[in-house]
C-alpha cells in the first residue's frame, strides 16, 4: 500500500446525514410565519452535486413582505421592549444553538462542504458565543456608550456570505437584536439551509413575530433588500466588487451602510520565527475553510534567510492535509463551495502558472463526484502577477520573499485591501513596530485566524468599513442624540 | 490723504505653499480675484498630503495636541473674527479613544487602537465660511489624518486667512490644503481620486448622491458633516479600528 492510498483510507463515513434532518422544501420566513415562495431553486452539496432540497428565491414582492413584517415588529413592541427582555431572547438563542450544535454543524458541512471539524469546533462555538456576548450588552448600551443617548435604528437589512453562514448570520443579527432593530437578513444563494433551520431556534426562543425574517435567493433578492426605501440600515458580508456597487446603489438614499469585504492578506515569517509554529499558523491562514476566507493569509512573505527551509516544511506539511469527504471528522480540508467558485480558483491558479510562478500541489486522490481543488503553493511569484494582487478565496497560497522589515511592510501594504495580516518573529519590539505600520484592521502576531466575539473585526481601504464583534460591533446598529 | 492699502493676492495652500492655480484662474468672490483651482491643482493636493500623512500620523498624539493648539495661537493672534476657533479643540484626542483591550476566550492578548484613516477631502460647508471649514477640516487632522479641503466658493477669503494662520504654525506642510474655486469642478475630482480614503460631503448639497456614487469606487468613507456640530465624535469618522492578537504563553 502506498502512502497516498493510507492517507486516502480514513474512517468510514456514516452514509446517511439523516441527522440534519432535511425538508425536501423550504418558504421564507416572513413575520414569524413560512411564506410560500414564488419561485425556487435547488441547493446542493457541493461534496456530491445531490440536491439538497428546493428553497425560495424571493422576488421583490416577498423582499417587501419582509420589510414591512419588520417594521411591524420594530414599531409594535421589540424597540419598546425593556432592553433585559432583549437580552433574555439573545440569551435563548444562543443556548439553544449550543444545544443543537451536532444538527446545525452537519447541517452546514453538508451544504456549504466544509470540514465537519471546523463547523463543529469554530463556525457552532463561535455563533453561539456571539449571541451570548451580545445579549450581555442589550441592556448595557448607556453604559457602552456613556453620554450618547444611544436608540436603534430600525430595520437593518444584512446580507451574507457562503463561506461561514451560520457564523456570519450570528455576526450580524446578534449585534442588531442587542441594540433594539428588526432584521430582514439573505443567506448567501448556494448555502441558505442553517439560516433556513435557524428559524426553527428563533421558534423554540419564543422571538416576536418579525423581528428576524429570513429570506433566501440570490443577488437580485439581495439588490431588491439594497433599494428597499423601508430598509434603515444595510450590513453586507461578501466580495469588494459587489460591496462597491451596493454602496453606489445607495448613493443619496441617507441610509446606514457597513461592508466587510474581500483581502488579501500578508502573513510575513521573519527568520527569527518558531518555523514549525508559524507553519501550522500558514496552514491554517490560508487552508482552514478551503481558502474561503475573507482574511485568509494568501501572501507568504518569508525573510529571504530561512526561505528554503520553510517551504520545504511547508511542502511536507501539505502532504499530511487529507482533502475528501466534509462529514469525515479527519477531513482537513473539504469541497469548494461551489462551480462557479471551483472555475474562478482554476482561472487564477492557471494565469499564475501562466505568468510564470512555479506549482506545488501534493499528491491527492480527490473524489470524483463534486468541487475540489487540491492545496497549492505557488513559489517564484512576483508582486505584479494576479495571484498575488487579486482575492482568490481558495486554497491557494502566494509565496514571496524579503530582505527587510521595511521591505516587508512595503510589499504588504502594496495592496488595495486592508482586512488582516500576520507577523511572524520571537521579537517583541519587531512585532509591534509592525502591528503599527501594517494597514489591515486585523493584525494576528505569532497566529492566525482567530475570531472571539469581544474581538473587533472589519477593514482598511477597499476592505470595506464598519467593525463587527466588540463594542465597536454595536455602533453600526446604534443612533445617538448627541 | 489716506494710504492706499498693499492688496493682497488670495492663492490657494498646497504642501506648505500658496501657489496659483496652476490653469492661471481666478474667480471673483467678496469683491477679490480668488484662485480657481483646477483638477490638476486636486491631484496635487492630494499628492501633497498622502506625502505628509504618514509623518503626522506617527507624531505622538501629545505632540500633534500642542501642535495644534499652537495653530489656534497663530489664528487668535490673526483676527478677531478668528477668536472662536481658539477653544481648545486639540484636547479631545484622549476622549475619543475608542481602543479597547478586549477580553477574548482563549490565552491571547488581543487590544484595538484608532488609526487616521489617511488622506481625507472635505467640501467645507458655504457658511459660516471660516467655523464651517474649521469644525470640518479640525476633527480628521486631530485623528492623524492629513486634509485636502474645498473652501466655501462665495465667501472663501476667510479659508485663505486661516491658511495663513496654518502656514505660520508648525502644522507640518500638506497636512492642510486648502483648495478655492468651483465645488461643482473640484467635488467629484475628489470623490473619485484613488487615493483619497475619506470624504466629507458637508457643502456638497445636491451633488451629494453622484459624489457618493463616485467615491465607492475604492469604498470611500463618506461622512456628511454638518457645520455646527463640535462633538469629539465627528473625530471617530476619520479613524481605523485596528485590532492585535498575540497568544500568551511561556
Amino acid at each position: 500500500m502506498t502512502e497516498l492510498d493510507k492517507k486516502q483510507i480514513g474512517v468510514p463515513v456514516p452514509a446517511d446525514w439523516a441527522y440534519a434532518r432535511l425538508q425536501e422544501r423550504y418558504g421564507h420566513f416572513v413575520g414569524g410565519d413560512w411564506l410560500e415562495p414564488a419561485e425556487t431553486y435547488t441547493t446542493i452539496s457541493p461534496a456530491t452535486e445531490e440536491p439538497l432540497a428546493e428553497v425560495g428565491q424571493a422576488t421583490p414582492e416577498e423582499v417587501d413582505r419582509a420589510v414591512a413584517a419588520a417594521r411591524a415588529a420594530f414599531e409594535n413592541g421589540w424597540s419598546g421592549l425593556a432592553a433585559s427582555e432583549r437580552a433574555k431572547y439573545l440569551f435563548r438563542i444562543a443556548r439553544i444553538l449550543q444545544e443543537r450544535a451536532r444538527e446545525f454543524a452537519v447541517l452546514e458541512s453538508l451544504n456549504g462542504g466544509k470540514p465537519i471539524k471546523e463547523s463543529r469546533d469554530v463556525d457552532l462555538p463561535l455563533a453561539a458565543a456571539h449571541f451570548f456576548y451580545y445579549a450581555g450588552w442589550a441592556d448595557k448600551l448607556e453604559y457602552a456608550f456613556p453620554n450618547r443617548r444611544p436608540h436603534p435604528i430600525g430595520v437593518a437589512g444584512q446580507i451574507i456570505p457562503w463561506n461561514f453562514p451560520l457564523l456570519m448570520l450570528a455576526w450580524k443579527i446578534a449585534p442588531a437584536l442587542a441594540a433594539g432593530n428588526t432584521v430582514v437578513l439573505k443567506p448567501a444563494e448556494t448555502t441558505p439551509l442553517t439560516a433556513l433551520l435557524f428559524a426553527d431556534v428563533l421558534r423554540q426562543a419564543e422571538l416576536p413575530a418579525g423581528v428576524v425574517n429570513l429570506l433566501t435567493g440570490d443577488g437580485r433578492t439581495g439588490a431588491a433588500l439594497v433599494e428597499h426605501p423601508g430598509v434603515d440600515k444595510i450590513a453586507f458580508t461578501g466580495s469588494t466588487e459587489v460591496g462597491k456597487a451596493i454602496q453606489r446603489q445607495l448613493a443619496g438614499s441617507g441610509k446606514r451602510l457597513t461592508l466587510e469585504l474581500g483581502g488579501k492578506a500578508a502573513n510575513i515569517v521573519f527568520d527569527d520565527a518558531a518555523l514549525d509554529q508559524a507553519v501550522e499558523g500558514i496552514v491554517n491562514g490560508i487552508y482552514f475553510n478551503q481558502g474561503h476566507v475573507c482574511c485568509a493569509g494568501s501572501r507568504l512573505f518569508v525573510q529571504e534567510s530561512i526561505y528554503e527551509p520553510l517551504v520545504e516544511k511547508l511542502r511536507r506539511r501539505l502532504e499530511t492535509l487529507r482533502v475528501g469527504d466534509p462529514l469525515d471528522k479527519n477531513t482537513d480540508v473539504g469541497a469548494i463551495n461551489s462551480a462557479q467558485q471551483l472555475a474562478k480558483i482554476r482561472e487564477l491558479v492557471a494565469s499564475g502558472e501562466e505568468e510564470g510562478a512555479q506549482i506545488y500541489q501534493p499528491p491527492c486522490r480527490l473524489p470524483e463526484k463534486g468541487y475540489w481543488f487540491v492545496p497549492t503553493v505557488f513559489t517564484e511569484v512576483a508582486q505584479s502577477y494576479r495571484i498575488a494582487q487579486e482575492e482568490i478565496f481558495g486554497p491557494v497560497l502566494s509565496v514571496l520573499t524579503f530582505r527587510t522589515p521595511e521591505e516587508a511592510l512595503e510589499k504588504a501594504n502594496n495592496t488595495p485591501y486592508g482586512l488582516s495580516a500576520g507577523v511572524w518573529t520571537e521579537k517583541g519590539s519587531r512585532i509591534l513596530w509592525m502591528a503599527q505600520r501594517l494597514r489591515a484592521g486585523v493584525v494576528w502576531a505569532n497566529t492566525f485566524n482567530r475570531f472571539d466575539p469581544t474581538s473587533p473585526f472589519g477593514g482598511y481601504k477597499e476592505s470595506g468599513f464598519g467593525r463587527e464583534g466588540g463594542l465597536h460591533g454595536l455602533e453600526p446598529y446604534l443612533r445617538f442624540d448627541e | 490723504m489716506t494710504r492706499l492699502p498693499v492688496k493682497k493676492t488670495y492663492k490657494l495652500f498646497v504642501g506648505g505653499e500658496f501657489p496659483r492655480s496652476e490653469s492661471g484662474r481666478t474667480y471673483e468672490a467678496e469683491g477679490q480675484n480668488v484662485a480657481r483651482a483646477s483638477r490638476k491643482d486636486v491631484r496635487d493636493a492630494v499628492k501633497a498630503a498622502r506625502a505628509a500623512q504618514p509623518k503626522w500620523a506617527g507624531a505622538t498624539a501629545y505632540n500633534r495636541g500642542q501642535v495644534l493648539y499652537r495653530l489656534a495661537e497663530m489664528v487668535e493672534a490673526r483676527a478677531g473674527e478668528f477668536a472662536e476657533l481658539s477653544t481648545g479643540r486639540e484636547e479631545v484626542e484622549r476622549a475619543i479613544d475608542r481602543g479597547s483591550s478586549n477580553p477574548v476566550a482563549g490565552p491571547y492578548f488581543n487590544f484595538t487602537v484608532p488609526e487616521p484613516t489617511g488622506v481625507v477631502a472635505v467640501l467645507a460647508p458655504e457658511e459660516p465660511p471660516l467655523l464651517g471649514l474649521v469644525s470640518r477640516l479640525i476633527p480628521p487632522v486631530v485623528g492623524g489624518n492629513s486634509v485636502v479641503a474645498v473652501a466655501s466658493e462665495t465667501r472663501p477669503l476667510a479659508a485663505i486667512e486661516l491658511a495663513e494662520a496654518v502656514a505660520t504654525s508648525d502644522v507640518p506642510g500638506g497636512v492642510i490644503n486648502i483648495l478655492t474655486g468651483y465645488r461643482r469642478e473640484l467635488g467629484p475630482v475628489l470623490a473619485s481620486h484613488m487615493d483619497v480614503n475619506a470624504l466629507d460631503l458637508a457643502g456638497a448639497d445636491g451633488d451629494s448622491p453622484e459624489l457618493e456614487r463616485l467615491a465607492a469606487e475604492n469604498v470611500k468613507r463618506v461622512v456628511h458633516g454638518r457645520a455646527d456640530v463640535q462633538s469629539p465624535w465627528e473625530i471617530a469618522s476619520f479613524l481605523e479600528l485596528k485590532t492585535v492578537w498575540h497568544p500568551i504563553g511561556q
